[in-house]
């Protein structure tokens, strides 16, 4: 962190009794949902501001934002689409940065099911396996860098049952109805572990990073609220709620 | 232009309402005409069944359908034993979850067609000497046509609007569970507003003629309670 941000983020500490509590309404990308409600509290509690999330998909967020939604920040689950908002006029310059860069998984809900080597694609012995839609989630489209990367995807594409989302994929799985997928490390991440099923945490160089960038948006621009979370996320406090949910920064 | 997924996926809706409205109009028919005629204290709770779709958000359905059908649910213990497999993801399974669906809008235009003929031309039947069966397809059914004209394109239209349901258990496979509604979702998702706009637009369009041929063929039908 640098020094600047760690001084106008003890400023803004020390200015908050004396500055009126202030609302912000935060659009977060669906994998970053656990993450979020834990770090949006204490920075409810640290700055006396409320803190309203809003969960969903980055890419409809971004339809949402560009037609007038009222959000002051956009936690998106890209670096993708908060870059085309900062070309186009709809953020405040300079604001972006990345909040996390997420980890991918190949994940059942079964014991034993994936190995820790990720052996289980070369076998091919599923019926379904769950990935978000390529085409739209990062996180799927990842997915499918690895198996081109792994020379499995012709063979596995036939098996692919595709979700909205990345939330989609999980429950997919979860559920039993597809064996296994690929899904987010944050989501079946529990205090650092992987909580339930059985995973194979996929070399982050079969892919490209995952980046998750977050962007003051410019409704937010004249919201003390607005600032103070962004400051509040590049915090030691937040950065290691992150990194227990499965992130990396 | 749509594309060829695109048409795929018109296709696939097309053969999905046709189905369901083959198999809705065979399963809604004996359902409404018993909930026509009973006197059971069974009419109540079997009507208030049929009508939970119209109320329920297509989530709650979707949802329960995807833990009912999947490995551990009850149906899908059922499709598994008969070596039939798990429904979720697959055509049979959006056939099965869009009977459920559209139930309501079968079996109302068709149980209130059915109530509207009263007791008297069944019983001048039977005074005829026609057996029930005999009164129910040539007096019955004949008498209550435009109640199942209603029955039968809002049972299409409203299939091949279905959604909700669709995106929880269809999984989104090309030729199999991509249906228009979720071609148009994935479209906008992606930022193609110009293809999203052939569907979208195209989806209006149908909606509006189906309910205009509905209005004007049909003026005296009305949908349900």
């Amino acid at each position: 962190m640098s020094l600047f941000v760690k001084i106008s983020f003890f400023v803004a500490l020390a200015a908050f009794p004396l500055a009126q509590a202030d609302e912000l309404q935060i659009a977060v990308a669906a994998n970053f949902t656990a993450p979020a409600k834990r770090i949006a509290a204490d920075f409810e509690k640290d700055s006396g501001h409320k803190a309203q999330l809003i969960f969903g998909a980055t890419g409809k967020f971004y339809a949402q934002i560009k037609n007038g939604a009222p959000f002051d920040v956009l936690l998106a689950a890209d670096d993708e689409t908060p870059t085309k908002l900062e070309k186009e006029g709809a953020t405040v310059v300079g604001s972006r940065f990345t909040y996390a860069i997420g980890r991918l998984v190949l994940w059942s809900a079964k014991p034993g099911y994936v190995d820790a080597q990720g052996e289980v694609l070369k076998k091919g012995e599923f019926q379904h396996l769950a990935i978000a839609n390529p085409k739209t989630a990062p996180y799927g489209a990842a997915a499918v860098e690895v198996l081109a990367a792994l020379k499995r995807l012709d063979a596995i594409q036939t098996k692919f049952v595709q979700a909205e989302n990345i939330a989609q994929a999980h429950q997919f799985v979860a559920t039993g109805n597809a064996e296994l997928g690929f899904i987010a490390l944050s989501q079946i991440s529990k205090d650092g572990k992987i909580a339930a099923g059985s995973a194979w945490i996929v070399p982050a160089h079969l892919h490209q990073a995952i980046r998750q960038d977050a962007v003051m948006l410019t409704k937010g621009k004249d919201n003390p609220a607005a600032q103070a979370w962004l400051n509040y996320l590049k915090s030691d406090k937040a950065k290691t709620i992150v990194k227990s949910f499965g992130y990396e920064l | 232009m749509p594309s060829p997924a695109d048409l795929a996926a018109i296709w696939l809706t097309f053969k999905l309402a046709t189905t369901t409205t083959v198999l809705l109009l065979l399963i809604g028919t004996p359902i409404a005409w018993w909930l026509a005629r009973t006197r059971s204290a069974w009419k109540g709770p079997v009507g208030a069944v049929v009508a939970l779709p119209i109320v329920l958000p297509p989530t709650v359905l979707g949802f329960y359908l995807l833990l009912l059908m999947g490995p551990d649910g009850a149906v899908g213990r059922m499709t598994q034993a008969l070596g039939l497999g798990l429904l979720p993801f697959s055509f049979g399974g959006l056939v099965v979850a869009s009977v459920f669906y559209s139930l309501p809008f079968v079996v109302q235009p068709i149980q209130n067609a059915f109530d509207a003929i009263g007791d008297g031309p069944l019983e001048a039947a039977a005074t005829l000497r026609a057996t029930p069966l005999d009164a129910f397809f040539s007096v019955a059914i004949p008498l209550a046509r435009p109640g199942f004209v209603t029955a039968a394109i809002l049972g299409f239209a409203h299939t091949v609007g279905e959604f909700g349901v669709v995106l929880m258990i269809g999984g989104n496979i090309p030729d199999k569970t991509r249906v228009v509604s979720v071609q148009i979702y994935d479209h906008v998702e992606a930022l193609e507003y110009a293809q999203a706009h052939w569907l979208a637009g195209g989806m209006v369009a149908f909606s509006f003629l189906v309910l205009l041929a509905l209005y004007t063929l049909n003026p005296g039908a009305r949908r349900g309670r």
